[in-house]
Order: C-alpha cells, then sequence, then structure tokens
C-alpha cells in the first residue's frame, strides 16, 4: 500500500507502556486473597465465604449506588472496591452477624474512600476504617471468636452469623479466645505449628501465617506491593519484641509474635495500599518501621490485644508529612528544600 | 572489566521497555534512492534558524550551500541533491508548526555523484578554524537534539575538554542507526574521534554501548588500536541510558550538577554518528546532508536502516519500506519514547531524525485514564529523581510556579514516568505543557 490518505493521530510519546496498569494491580492482590479466602473455609466453613461474601457485597454495592455516570462502570471495573470488600471481610470474626459484616463494607467505602473523594484521595486504608467503624459499633460482636472447627464442620454455619439485622447476637458457648487474647489475658502461648497453618480463633484471615506469606511472595514477585513496606513492618516489629523479649521473658518471641494476630496481614495487604502510604520510597522505610513500632507498643501496654489495625491508621496519618521530608533529591542537586 | 565496576555502569532510576529492535538489528544499511523533492526547514538545529543564500530558480550542486548560519548558535545548510530551489516558504515540519524552508527540486539526469574533496589540510587547523569549519559544514547532533556541534566544542577561555563521550548507548527502543553504523563503519568513526580528540586537546575517548549490542562492541574492540587512546564502556540495558548526564553518571560515577553543562566537569558527548559526519567531512568533504536512520515500527511494511538525504519527505522513505500496513494510526519521528507525532506524511526528514516509526491502532497504548493510586512508580522511575505524580497534578491545576519549585525545569521530557504509570496518567505530556507555560512567562518577563 503507498502511504496515502492514512489519517494519523498525533498522541504525544512515549508510546510505550509497562503494561502494569491499576486494574490489574488490584487483580492481583484479589488473586493473593485465594488462598486465604480456601484457607478461610477450611478452617471455618461455610460460615467464613458467607462473612466474606456480605463485606464484599456491602463494598461494591455502595461504590455502585454512590459513584454517577461513567464513574460508575469504571469505578466497579477497577476493582478496588471488590478488594476493599475482602480485605474488610478477612478481618471480621467469622461468627459475625452478616448485617454488620455488610454494614462494614459500605461503611468502609462510604466513610472511607467516597466521601473524600474515591479512589487515590483516601488519606487511610478504607478496609480498616470500615474494621474500625464495626469495632466501635458493634465491640462484643467484633470480639467474639470461635475456635476453628476444621473441615468436618464445613456446612455448620456458626448461629450467631445469622443474627436478623440490627440485633446482637447471644454469645453462645463455642467461643474461644484468639492466640493474642490467650497471652495478654491468661499468658498462655499458642504452639507455632498452629500459628503457621492457622489452627487458631481469629479473624478469617489471618489465621494461617503460610498462607498470608504466600500471598506476599506473590505480590511481591509481580512487583504489585511496594516490599519496602512489608520487610519494614516485619523487620522492626520483630526486633522491638525481641527487645522487649530479652527485657521480659513474659512478652513473646519475635516469631511468634510475627506469626500471630493480625500482624503479617497487616503488613502485606493493608500497609501496602499505594494510596495511603507514601509514595517515596525512603518514605515507605519509615512508614513501616513506624508501623511494627507502635503494633507492638499497643499490644503490649495498650488495653486491646492487638495493635496491627491501629497502627497502620495512625502511620496513615502521617503519610502527607513523611513524604513532605523524604522528596528525593533532584539529580545533581544538593540537600532538597522542603 | 572487574564485575563491580561493571555492575556501576549504569545510573539510578530508570526504567526497562521493551526493546523490539529484532526486526532491524541485522539490517545492513541501505540507501535510499535519490527522489524528486527535498524540503530543507532553516530551522532544523537548535539555535538560530540559517539564512538562505540561494533565491528560487537557482541551480543548485549535491553538497552546495544553500543557508548560513544565522548565528553563532546557529548551523549550515547544503542541498542533497543536484538540481533547482523551487521555492523558499513556510513549510509544515514535524512539531506541527509552520517553517521557513527551502524546496529543491532534484534534476533526474544529474548523476548525483559527490567529487570527493579530502581535506588533506585539517592536521594544520587551528581550534578555532576547526570550529569554523564544524559550522560552515552544518553538523549537528545526530542524536535527536539537533544542536551545533561547534558550540559544544567552543570552551570558556582557560578550560579544556579532557574527555571526549561518544554516545553509543542507543537506548530507544526500536532505533538501530546508531547500532548499524558501529558495526558497518568503526573505522569511520574512530577516525571522526581521533580527529575531534587531537582538536580539542582531549586526553581519553570512551564510547558508551549498552551491552544489549554486543557485535558492536566486539566490532570495535577489534578494531581499536592502542594508538587510539579510546576505550569501550558497556553500560547497562536501561532507559535513559543514552541521556547526557546519565551517560556520565554511569561511566564517571558523578552527577553532572542540574545548572551545568557536560563542559564545566571538561567532558563532551558526542553520538556516534555525528563523529562519523564529522570524518566524512574531513575525508570527502561531504557536509550534513544525509544521514542513517531506522524506518520500524509495527505499521511498516518492510522495517530497514536507511541512508536518507536530508530533506526526504517521511512520505518517499516509507513508500521505499513498502508503505504502511493499513490500520496505521501514527507516525513518530525519532524513538518511541521522546520522538515526535507527525501531523501528516509530507514533512521532512532533518538532521535530528533519528527514525521513522509507524504505530498500528492496537499497538498504540490506550488513552483511557484511571484516578493517580499514589503507587511511586513514576518516582521509582524518574532518571532525575523529581517526583512526576505531583508536578502532574500541578500542571493540572495551572500551579506553575509551584512546579518550578518543585523543579519542573529539570525534566528532560524522557517519558519514564508515563510509561511506568499503571493508571496511564500522561505524566510527561503534562509536565511539558507547564515547562512550557514557564519558559514562555519567564521570556515575557525579560
Ligand atoms: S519525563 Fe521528566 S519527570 Fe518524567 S521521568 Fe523523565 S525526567 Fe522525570
Ligand atoms: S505512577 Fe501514576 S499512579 Fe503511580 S504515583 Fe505516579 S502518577 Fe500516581
Amino acid at each position: 500500500m503507498k502511504s496515502k490518505g492514512a489519517r494519523l493521530i498525533l498522541q504525544p510519546a512515549p508510546l510505550l507502556r509497562s503494561g502494569l496498569t491499576t486494574p490489574a494491580a488490584m487483580r492481583d492482590v484479589v488473586y493473593a486473597l485465594v488462598p486465604l479466602v480456601i484457607g478461610a473455609s477450611w478452617w471455618f466453613g461455610l460460615s467464613a465465604l458467607l462473612v466474606l461474601l456480605a463485606a464484599t457485597a456491602g463494598a461494591v454495592i455502595t461504590e455502585w449506588i454512590f459513584s454517577l455516570g461513567a464513574a460508575r462502570g469504571q469505578s466497579l471495573q477497577d476493582l478496588s472496591a471488590t478488594l476493599t470488600g475482602m480485605l474488610l471481610g478477612l478481618t471480621l470474626p467469622p461468627g459475625l452477624p452478616l448485617w454488620m459484616a455488610f454494614v462494614g463494607g459500605a461503611a468502609s467505602i462510604g466513610l472511607g474512600k467516597l466521601i473524600w473523594g474515591g479512589l487515590g484521595q483516601n488519606p487511610f486504608n478504607p478496609a480498616l476504617v470500615g474494621r474500625a467503624f464495626l469495632l466501635g459499633a458493634f465491640p462484643t460482636a467484633m470480639t467474639t471468636w470461635q475456635a476453628p472447627s476444621g473441615p468436618a464442620g464445613f456446612l455448620g454455619i456458626i448461629p450467631s452469623n445469622l443474627a436478623l439485622p440490627l440485633q446482637q447476637p447471644t454469645v453462645d458457648a463455642l467461643s474461644s479466645a484468639t492466640p493474642l487474647g490467650l497471652m495478654k489475658f491468661q499468658n498462655q502461648e499458642t504452639p507455632l505449628p498452629d500459628l503457621m497453618l492457622g489452627h487458631t480463633a481469629g479473624c478469617l484471615g489471618e489465621t494461617s501465617g503460610l498462607l498470608i506469606l504466600l500471598g506476599g511472595v506473590y505480590l511481591a514477585l509481580r512487583r504489585s506491593i511496594d516490599w519496602r513496606i512489608t520487610v519494614a513492618v516485619l523487620f522492626s516489629a520483630s526486633v522491638f519484641s525481641g527487645l522487649l523479649h530479652l527485657f521480659d521473658a513474659d512478652n513473646p518471641q519475635p516469631i511468634v509474635a510475627l506469626f500471630s494476630g493480625g500482624l503479617l496481614f497487616g503488613a502485606i495487604f493493608m500497609a501496602t495500599d499505594p494510596v495511603t502510604s507514601p509514595v517515596t520510597p525512603r518514605g515507605a522505610w519509615i512508614f513501616g518501621i513506624g508501623i511494627g513500632v507502635l503494633a507492638i507498643l499497643i499490644r503490649t501496654f495498650g488495653g486491646y490485644p492487638e495493635g496491627i489495625m491501629y497502627a497502620i491508621l495512625l502511620m496513615n496519618a502521617t503519610t502527607p508529612l513523611i513524604e513532605r521530608v523524604t522528596q528525593p533529591r533532584p539529580f545533581g542537586r544538593g540537600r532538597p528544600t522542603l | 572489566m572487574n564485575p563491580v565496576a561493571a555492575i556501576r555502569r549504569g545510573f539510578r532510576h530508570g526504567v526497562h521497555p521493551a526493546q523490539y529492535k529484532a526486526q532491524t538489528v541485522d539490517l545492513p544499511i541501505q540507501r535510499l534512492p535519490f527522489g524528486h523533492r527535498y524540503v530543507l526547514p532553516l530551522g532544523q538545529h537548535l539555535g538560530v534558524p540559517a539564512q538562505p543564500v540561494v533565491s528560487p530558480g537557482q541551480q543548485v550542486r549535491r553538497g552546495q550551500l544553500i543557508a548560513q548560519p544565522g548565528g553563532f548558535v546557529s548551523a549550515s545548510l547544503h542541498s542533497p541533491v543536484t538540481g533547482r530551489v523551487r521555492a523558499i516558504e513556510p513549510r509544515r515540519t514535524a512539531d506541527g508548526s509552520l517553517q521557513l524552508a527551502i524546496e529543491i527540486e532534484a534534476d533526474r539526469y544529474a548523476t548525483q555523484h559527490l567529487e570527493p574533496r579530502p581535506r588533506s589540510d585539517r592536521l594544520a587547523l587551528s581550534l578555532t578554524e576547526f570550529i569554523e569549519e564544524l559550522q560552515s559544514a552544518g553538523i549537528v547532533g545526530l542524536g535527536g537534539a539537533a544542536f551545533p556541534t561547534h558550540v559544544k566544542y567552543t570552551m570558556p577561555e582557560g578550560k579544556r575538554i579532557r574527555h571526549l563521550l561518544i554516545n553509543g548507548a542507543e537506548c530507544e527502543p526500536y532505533l538501530t542507526n546508531d547500532h548499524r553504523l558501529m558495526v558497518e563503519r568503526p573505522a569511520t568513526l574512530l577516525r571522526g574521534i581521533g580527529i575531534v580528540k587531537r582538536k580539542l586537546g582531549a586526553d581519553r575517548a570512551t564510547i558508551g554501548i549498552e551491552r544489549n549490542k554486543p557485535e558492536a562492541i566486539a566490532v570495535l574492540k577489534s578494531t581499536i588500536r592502542r594508538h587510539h587512546r579510546t576505550g569501550i564502556a558497556p553500560l547497562q540495558v536501561k532507559y535513559p541510558q543514552g541521556a547526557e548526564k546519565m551517560l556520565i553518571r554511569a561511566i564517571f560515577g558523578v552527577e553532572v550538577p542540574a545548572d551545568k553543562l557536560p563542559r564545566d566537569l571538561g567532558i563532551v558527548v558526542n553520538n556516534v554518528g555525528t563523529l562519523t559526519a564529522i570524518a566524512d567531512y574531513f575525508d570527502f568533504g561531504m557536509p550534513l546532508i544525509e544521514r542513517v536512520i531506522t524506518v520500524s515500527g509495527p505499521g511498516v511494511t518492510y522495517p530497514a536502516n536507511l541512508i536518507v538525504p536530508i530533506g526526504t519527505p517521511v512520505r518517499e522513505v516509507l513508500d521505499f519500506c513498502g508503505g504502511l500496513k493499513p490500520p496505521t494510526r501514527a507516525v513518530v519521528m525519532g524513538g518511541p519514547m521522546m520522538g515526535l507525532p507527525l501531523p501528516s506524511l509530507d514533512v521532512p526528514v532533518v538532521k535530528g531524525t533519528s527514525g521513522i516509526l509507524a504505530f498500528t491502532a492496537e499497538s498504540l497504548p490506550a488513552r483511557r485514564e484511571l484516578p493517580c493510586i499514589r503507587c511511586g512508580r513514576c518516582l521509582k522511575a524518574c532518571p532525575h529523581f523529581l517526583n512526576p505524580s505531583r508536578l502532574g497534578r500541578l500542571a493540572r491545576l495551572g500551579r506553575y510556579e509551584d512546579m518550578r519549585r518543585h523543579f519542573a525545569m529539570d525534566c528532560v521530557e524522557c517519558g519514564a514516568c508515563t510509561l511506568s504509570c499503571p493508571s496511564g496518567i500522561p505524566l510527561t505530556q503534562l509536565i511539558r505543557v507547564g515547562k512550557s507555560k514557564l519558559r514562555n512567562s519567564a521570556a515575557g518577563s525579560i
């Protein structure tokens, strides 16, 4: 063909892209969560799936209702609402009434994201905003834990799941304590293999350390999360808890501290939320170190057995400040000016 | 080379775009047959446009001067063919603007033979004379910016270039013109290096080549003799390795200060094509009237490396390569990272044209844009350690003065940030607009 009549468009350079897109990055995190969903269903049966579904439905439906016009299709396509719902669901106790999980999902998107102006604008991790909301609104239900039933009880739904809307469930006899609760209030340690495999009471997603690590390695290899943050959280938490353990042997060993509670889950899936963590590489280190130290501080000296949620939310608040002081030094220039 | 030094041969940040060089990397340079019509914009180098010294209707020979430098930062233009001046009038150029240009109609019966007139007196030239010669030979940087070479060589009193750095990095995807030049004409390149090194009084020369060009490295290694006092630095394959300051960072490990030029460090950087053109001038008396370009991209039927007379319309080059494939939607002059999207195929090849690339609809990136998710990938891509996410946001808000405070003027528009942004935000384009606003407001206030 002669080069005639070709209608050319003026698309400015560069005409190449790296191939990674925001929806693909979100999808990667969803994939990394799949083993956790399977693990949660293994230990907690159908209840786990129902709670996850309710939280995700709350998030997606809220997103759909409040985003209008062209933004509607786009905001669902980028999968961020689905991801927020799943992340929230995985931090809920298995016996939570489904209507509460749904409300939590709605709060995550509504209070955690939309009122700030949508994707990319929110200062706090939306899933954790939803979880903090639920913990404030329904403290009993949010701290009632079930011992894992294992695959045998797959079809047995935890009765409290089915509590009617606006009703508090009655606490049943099956309730159990989480490893951190046991440690804090009864001074009793859970064996490490149970922590690794998930044979403990706790939030849906936080029980099996190995499955969480699997997802983390996948995301780090795919470069979908900033590994600096994860490494910084885990490193600072181990060093700090190691120091506390040396000081007072009642405090757990670093390895137990890492694998109990939501620390690992938070370090891999929550702290690494790009929107609410610093964009600067040096900032990522500071942010992660802050989370690790705060989480162990709250665990050891605070009133709650677990502190990772508040640690991340607190550090979210410092993100703009951290970014300000960690701007990169431009090539060929001396110290940066603030 | 010891392995530690090898790892250091790079710069920090940067990106790894797909290479797309395989289509043309082994294709020998061919000569494009002479055509009928040539268009030479007077402002095809950086600086002051040249001034015509011919008038419409006048007969010109191939290599004859047709426009002289309009000032110090300016270069001569020569006729690429024997023929007749048809017109001197504004013509559309690659950046979309209208520019005064000389149009030459080739004489179809002329042989287009260029009588070799070697400059045997070149050894006797003083540095000042050498610099004047380069300006009148129309030599400008062939890497893309088309900065007049003689200006680069003009040093303040008492200063001297100590190190000549030769840029054979060719970090732009698709382009293989510099690679072919190194493989096919190593002796000419080394002669050019020798001439410049002797005239500038430089102690050493180093050719920087990305490691993805082992053939060029091998050929040059076997051609270099001890008396050349020229080394080869194999470089990390990373974009933008060929940016002057990144090349210097990779080879010497130093950052050229943001407000300084390489020559302030006693270094001058030349593209391999520029040095070959200098050698051709002194060997044959041929001014800069042709150059090597790569024609490639998914929209081109037969990709090629071609010697093209300056002034050839892009359409003729593409026709020689079998024309465009029907779904072609964009044609770019230069590389895919920093090139110019062409408004039409009638614009001419100029001295700074390193390639012509055609893209089909599906090979172009989607223009869909999502909100910034603050992932920080653009920061980790930027070789100048800027914050492109913030600069882009400020540009959208029209806060240009804030952009200046955040060093927008350091941006070299390399495109690495846009390439890496998962949300498809046109960061480079936003910053480019901001920079030109800042430049205009600076010009307005003087
Ligand atoms: S285009 Fe400018 S801001 Fe973007 S990476 Fe290149 S130098 Fe940095
Ligand atoms: S790469 Fe794009 S999405 Fe990521 S921080 Fe930069 S502008 Fe935002």
